[in-house]
């Protein structure tokens, strides 16, 4: 209580506090104005057919229902593979990319950023370079590199593709820049080893870095549908979202099916939220106390 | 020199002289250029040697990397010189499929290539601004404020791909029930319900609401990240040496010192906006767009791509798409570059 309210002085001392007030407010409306679409397809997963096409549109729900699920699990039940195998392969395809691509990326970004060795420059530019390419293009020839490595209708074919992505590599070395390489040095003085001073120094010390990389590997990995579409051939193989985007796809000048569409939008919306939120804490917790000097 | 110009029997003394030795200085020098040249691989390979393990840091990702993307890209670039129909193989043509492109491709310069400047000259700098001016606005709030305003900002953004289509298609619906004529509809400021996502008059601006909305993604995060990493003691010393405004906070400490970040987001704005073709296809719901109100260069591709299989066009539209993006980068690059190590 008397913490509070010597918060409250020192709050009423602070000279920005009216701007932030100012600023909370101005926020407030413009996170509404955001998510208002989002609550929006909360809303319209639940809602029974009669309240889907009713003028005025409500934007909440009033007697939600399970309507939408059940007329998705029913589409689902109808398919020869059952829903739980195209579940697992997501849950499995995903874990394994966020590991492996996060692992992987900082491994090739250390070096890249605090040695200096021979085609460093070259390795980066190129990195750079192909961050920018369009992959609607490169499909074909992707296509063939996997028919040629062997591994179509494998797990690897879900996974290797996923591991070659730029913008994590490129995003962990923007900032490894930022550690003084002092103390890099110090700690090799000290006797550690390049490895430990790597994941004993560099990792931890770009943890928010990781954590980013960490969330964009799962939206890769979540929503891609490419690899489950040109590298496998049995459904069995096949993730989720594949399965979903197939549904979608038939249903999109569908009015009926409208909310089975919306109920599989929140399937694949979700998982993407929760890893997110659950990864923001730890960047803005590691962001309030590793500052560096 | 004088010396040369001097008496016959000198001059040609010291030519036979020189003679001698321009067939030995050379092969001296060729001996000596030898040595020195492989002295120099030698150091090469010595150096490398010595940062064997940074190779072996680097080569997981490198392998993928190469197999996945290097191959695939450079492919796609030998294609682009090609006729290729995907049955039959690939026959070369040189710069045809360049020169029909900027020659004769009505549909490219009349509305791919003008479109794709407006959506991306809107989206581009003007979703980058924005994704700054937020992240800074949020990093004056408390820390669980952030939290919870920079969730709001980046929720959007997780439902690209398919659930996007879903989601603002019913707010955008050309009837009655869709949420934005149904609300205009009452407030009286239309008279009757407007096709937002079919009309090509409103199409291009639907695209870009909803990429704006969107578009709240990494580069925002990384730039949020970059301002709160920003050390604290920088603008205790600023306001010491008289500085007043926050303007002048941002423009001489914050931006210098969150340069890599500020370069991040801008080559991720520059990246998802040439990248976010697909979504006029998904409000409208055709392929392409109405009267090619919202085609752009992506577009172009997947036409050709995947509807007239002419793959080696498609390969050179993307070839040029890629330049484009080349140039934006390099732009950018320009602006937020670290020179060398500062």
């Amino acid at each position: 209580m008397l913490h509070f309210l010597w918060k409250r002085r020192r709050s009423k001392l602070n000279r920005m506090d009216g701007f932030q007030k100012l600023l909370t407010l101005l926020l407030s409306v413009l996170a509404v104005f955001m998510l208002l679409p989002i609550v929006y397809i909360f809303n319209h997963a639940f809602k029974p057919y009669h309240e889907l096409f009713v003028y005025p549109p409500t934007f909440f729900v009033r007697e939600p229902s399970f309507q939408n699920v059940n007329e998705l699990l029913a589409v689902t039940s109808r398919s020869t593979v059952p829903m739980i195998r195209y579940l697992f392969n997501s849950v499995f395809v995903s874990t394994l990319a966020v590991i492996l691509v996060t692992g992987i990326s900082a491994l090739c970004a250390y070096p890249l950023s605090k040695h200096r060795f021979p085609g460093a420059g070259f390795v980066f530019a190129a990195i750079l370079l192909t961050l920018m390419f369009a992959p609607e293009v490169v499909q074909i020839p992707r296509y063939l590199v996997v028919s040629e490595l062997g591994i179509m209708n494998t797990y690897f074919a879900h996974l290797l593709p996923l591991i070659a992505m730029p913008i994590g590599v490129f995003l962990l070395k923007q900032f490894m820049d930022q550690i003084p390489d002092s103390l890099l040095e110090a700690a090799r003085i000290d006797g550690a080893s390049e490895f430990t001073v790597f994941l004993r120094i560099a990792v931890p010390v770009c943890m928010p870095a990781i954590a980013t990389v960490a969330i964009l590997a799962f939206q890769n990995a979540w929503g891609n549908v490419e690899t489950s579409s040109l590298f496998m051939f049995d459904e069995e193989m096949k993730t989720f979202s594949f399965f979903l985007s197939t549904l979608t796809s038939n249903l999109a000048n569908n009015v009926a099916m409208q909310g089975a569409a919306a109920a599989a939008a929140l399937i694949m919306f979700v998982p993407n939220l929760v890893v997110f939120v659950i990864l923001q804490g730890k960047v803005i917790a590691t962001m309030a106390h590793s500052g560096i000097k | 020199m004088s010396n040369k110009l001097g008496s016959g029997g000198i001059a040609v003394r010291g030519q036979s002289k020189l003679g001698v030795q321009e067939t030995d200085i050379p092969a001296a020098e060729l001996g000596r250029e030898r040595v020195r040249a492989r002295s120099r691989v030698t150091a090469l390979l010595k150096e490398i040697w010595r940062y064997r393990l940074s190779y072996l840091f680097i080569s997981p990702f490198l392998l993928c990397f190469i197999a996945f993307i290097v191959i695939p890209v450079v492919a796609a670039v030998a294609l682009s010189f090609t006729y290729f129909n995907a049955i039959e193989r690939p026959r070369f043509i040189g710069w045809q499929n360049f020169q029909y492109l900027i020659s004769q491709d009505l549909l490219f310069l009349k509305y791919a290539l003008p479109n794709t400047f407006k959506f991306a000259i809107i989206v581009g700098p003007g979703g980058y601004i924005a994704a700054f001016l937020l992240a800074w606005l949020i990093s004056q709030l408390p820390g669980k404020l952030q939290k919870w305003f920079s969730l709001a900002m980046y929720t959007p953004s997780l439902t690209i791909g398919i659930a996007m289509s879903i989601v603002w298609l019913p707010l955008l619906t050309g009837d009655r029930i869709g949420y934005l004529n149904s609300i205009l509809l009452r407030l009286g400021w239309i008279e009757v319900p407007q096709l937002w996502v079919t009309d090509p008059a409103y199409l291009m601006n639907a695209m870009i609401g909803v990429t704006l909305w969107s578009s709240m993604g990494v580069g925002f995060l990384a730039m949020l990240a970059g301002i709160l990493n920003v050390n604290k003691d920088y603008y205790e010393a600023a306001r010491i040496d008289g500085m007043k405004s926050r303007l002048q906070e941002i423009w001489y400490i914050t931006i210098p010192s969150m340069k890599p970040q500020m370069l991040f987001g801008a080559v991720m704005a520059i990246v998802t906006t040439f990248k976010t073709g697909a979504i006029g296809v998904e409000l409208s719901g055709v392929n392409p767009t109405p009267a090619y109100s919202g085609h752009l260069i992506i577009n172009h591709i997947d036409d050709f791509g995947f509807i007239r299989f002419e793959m080696g066009y498609a390969a050179a539209i993307s070839v040029f798409l890629l330049i484009l993006m080349y140039v934006s980068n390099k732009l950018s690059w320009g602006l937020f570059g670290s020179k060398g190590d500062e």
